[in-house]
């Protein structure tokens, strides 16, 4: 089973709009959205849910202040500045390193579980879906893409399927990191921007640093057709395939508003080109 | 003051807003780009860097010829950073949350502070604005630390605006606390209001109040306008969709660069500000 995540430097690229025009041209797929922090695809893929289950992750430190003798200790050591003059946690501070717990003189501290979100596993119109939606101010997306990453990949085999097509996060941080390690291949959507191009770069030197190989599709590559050069000539000389430039259309934002894919909204014109280009991320993906 | 511009997720104008709305002000300005995995602004701002801080993080290492291999630094770890073996400690660093745990519960004192590099600090000028940002170094995967080193410059007698990372987890929780103002920046589409919506989740819970600028208005429909109605949350600015402002992004200009009649829409943007601040009218009353 080949694993293709799909990843932009930023948001906004059209970067889910292209996951979703994929998942409509991809056949024997599980569709993972891994951009579980803002999750949009659900949007146009209308899951039908499955199963649901809660999603752990790490524990978070709560003073019962009937036992606390206000020693002082957990403040001295927390160094997250997460505990108050008065010996309260603040919940978004606290990393639940339990170094408090284990050193508060009168076991005065509980350290339970934190359900941090959940995570679905859902049938749609394209096909099966694994999707999450992160609680709010929660850490740990990274291992929450982990765990649906793994979800897919048991469906996958189970059904007999070839490939898991992912909605990546944004950024380079840790959810990105765990939504490419170990993917066969990423497709980068950048746009010619010159913060387009920074992000390009940014996550370029990522692909590399973690050995996956890269392609690249440049959105909109009209905006700036000076950048979007500059753009393949970067892809060239890092040795990244450049496998389509898109050019900007409001047909995009009309089929999102319509809740389609565009290769559903308009068969032809701009869906052309991406069908194009699904077929040259397909051939190198045979070659990975 | 401190403002925060957040979004639910990138590419809807945060950072535009941001620039454009720190050098409209003609005052005495500290920029700060916490968006550390890809800050932007500078690209805008255009900043003279005259001063490079990297930023360290406690991580352990282990002094063989004390330890006993008693294993209790390896209990004490959340994030499975340190594994004690029969006769070797295994120290993972890019896992380890540097709360200093093992240190303070090792018998033998042989655990010691050593340090990795999470990304570097770097501080100019850029005419009024004192621009300062943070650069997570590559294959780093936390960036709060870093936030938070980078909000330390924060200068509570003059105007901080903060341009926030995108998503509505630990990073931006990071970026926003703290804040006295939480400018939410979102597009007129579907996925818009999808972030919006729980990136008014997220401010919510941190109880700061909000205000919202609709960027590419008119170029999808009236979902985000009456959502905001209906949760009561003012709408401060629209900035409509427009070619030339695209185009003149893809350049890296801001908005007031190629239309200074802008200047003045972004002062009111402030000013709007600055009378929910003062007049108490929470936007999340
Ligand atoms: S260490 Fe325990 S007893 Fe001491 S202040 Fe903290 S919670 Fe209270
Ligand atoms: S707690 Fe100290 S002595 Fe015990 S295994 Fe860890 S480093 Fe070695």
């Amino acid at each position: 089973m080949k694993e293709l995540t799909i990843i932009s430097g930023k948001g906004g690229t059209g970067k889910t709009s292209l996951v979703a025009a994929f998942a409509s041209l991809a056949v024997n797929k599980v569709i993972v959205d891994g951009d579980v922090d803002a999750a949009d695809l659900h949007l146009i893929l209308k899951p039908e849910i499955k199963t649901h289950e809660e999603f752990k992750g790490g524990r978070k430190a709560v003073i019962n202040p009937d036992l606390c003798t206000a020693c002082g200790q957990c403040i001295e050591l927390c160094q997250f500045k997460a505990i108050s003059k008065d010996y309260v946690i603040d919940e978004f501070s606290c990393e639940g390193c339990g170094v408090c717990v284990h050193f508060c003189p009168v076991q005065a501290i509980e350290f339970p579980e934190n359900i941090c979100g959940e995570w679905f596993v859902s049938e749609t119109r394209l096909g099966p879906f694994v999707h999450a939606k992160l609680g709010i101010a929660e850490e740990n997306s990274g291992k929450l893409i982990t765990t649906i990453r793994r979800q897919a990949e048991k469906l996958g085999e189970e059904r007999g399927l070839d490939m898991i097509l992912i909605d990546g996060p944004p950024g380079i941080g840790c959810p990105v990191i765990a939504a490419t390690t170990g993917a066969s291949a990423v497709l980068v959507v950048t746009e010619p921007t010159v913060s387009g191009v920074h992000d390009l770069e940014r996550v370029g030197e990522l692909t590399k640093y973690f050995k996956i190989p890269a392609m690249v599709c440049i959105n909109k590559f009209d905006i700036n057709l000076d950048v979007a050069d500059r753009i393949e000539k970067y892809c060239v000389q890092e040795g990244f395939e450049l496998v389509g430039k898109i050019p900007y259309d409001p047909i995009f934002t009309e089929a999102m508003i319509a809740e389609k894919t565009i290769i559903e909204y308009s068969p032809n014109g701009l869906s052309e080109m991406v069908r194009g280009m699904w077929g040259r991320i397909i051939n190198r993906m045979e070659t990975i | 003051m401190v403002i925060s511009i957040a979004s639910g997720k990138g590419g809807t104008g945060k950072t535009t807003v941001g620039v454009n709305l720190a050098v409209s002000l003609d005052k005495r300005v500290r920029f700060f780009d916490c968006d550390v995995e890809e800050p932007n602004a500078h690209l805008f701002l255009k900043p003279i860097i005259n001063e490079r801080t990297a930023v360290n993080t406690f991580v352990p290492e282990i002094d063989f010829t004390k330890c006993t291999y008693c294993g209790k630094c390896g209990e004490i770890c959340q994030f499975n950073a340190i594994a004690v073996l029969k006769d070797y400690v295994l120290t993972f660093p890019e896992l380890c949350h540097s709360c200093r745990g093992c240190l303070f519960v090792c018998p033998e004192k042989a655990v010691q502070e050593s340090s990795r590099e999470l990304g570097v600090i770097e501080q100019g000028r850029a005419g009024q604005v004192e621009f300062i940002h943070g650069r997570l170094r590559i294959g780093e995967a936390m960036s709060p630390p870093l936030i938070r080193a980078v909000k330390e410059r924060i200068d509570k007698r003059q105007i901080n605006i903060i341009d926030a990372p995108p998503g509505t987890s630990c990073p931006v929780i990071a970026a926003l606390k703290g804040a006295d103002f939480a400018l939410l920046v979102t597009e007129p589409t579907p996925f818009g209001l999808n972030d919006l919506i729980l990136a008014v989740e997220a401010v919510r819970a941190l109880k700061i109040p909000l205000g919202v600028v609709l960027n590419r208005a008119g170029n999808g429909d009236v979902c985000v306008q009456s959502y905001l109605a209906r949760e009561n949350i003012p709408l401060l600015l629209e900035i409509p969709m427009d070619r030339k402002i695209a185009e003149a992004y893809s350049r890296g200009q801001m908005i007031v660069d190629v239309m200074p009649e802008w200047k003045e829409k972004f002062r009111g943007l402030y000013q709007k500000i600055e009378d929910i601040l003062n007049g108490n009218r929470w936007g999340n009353a």
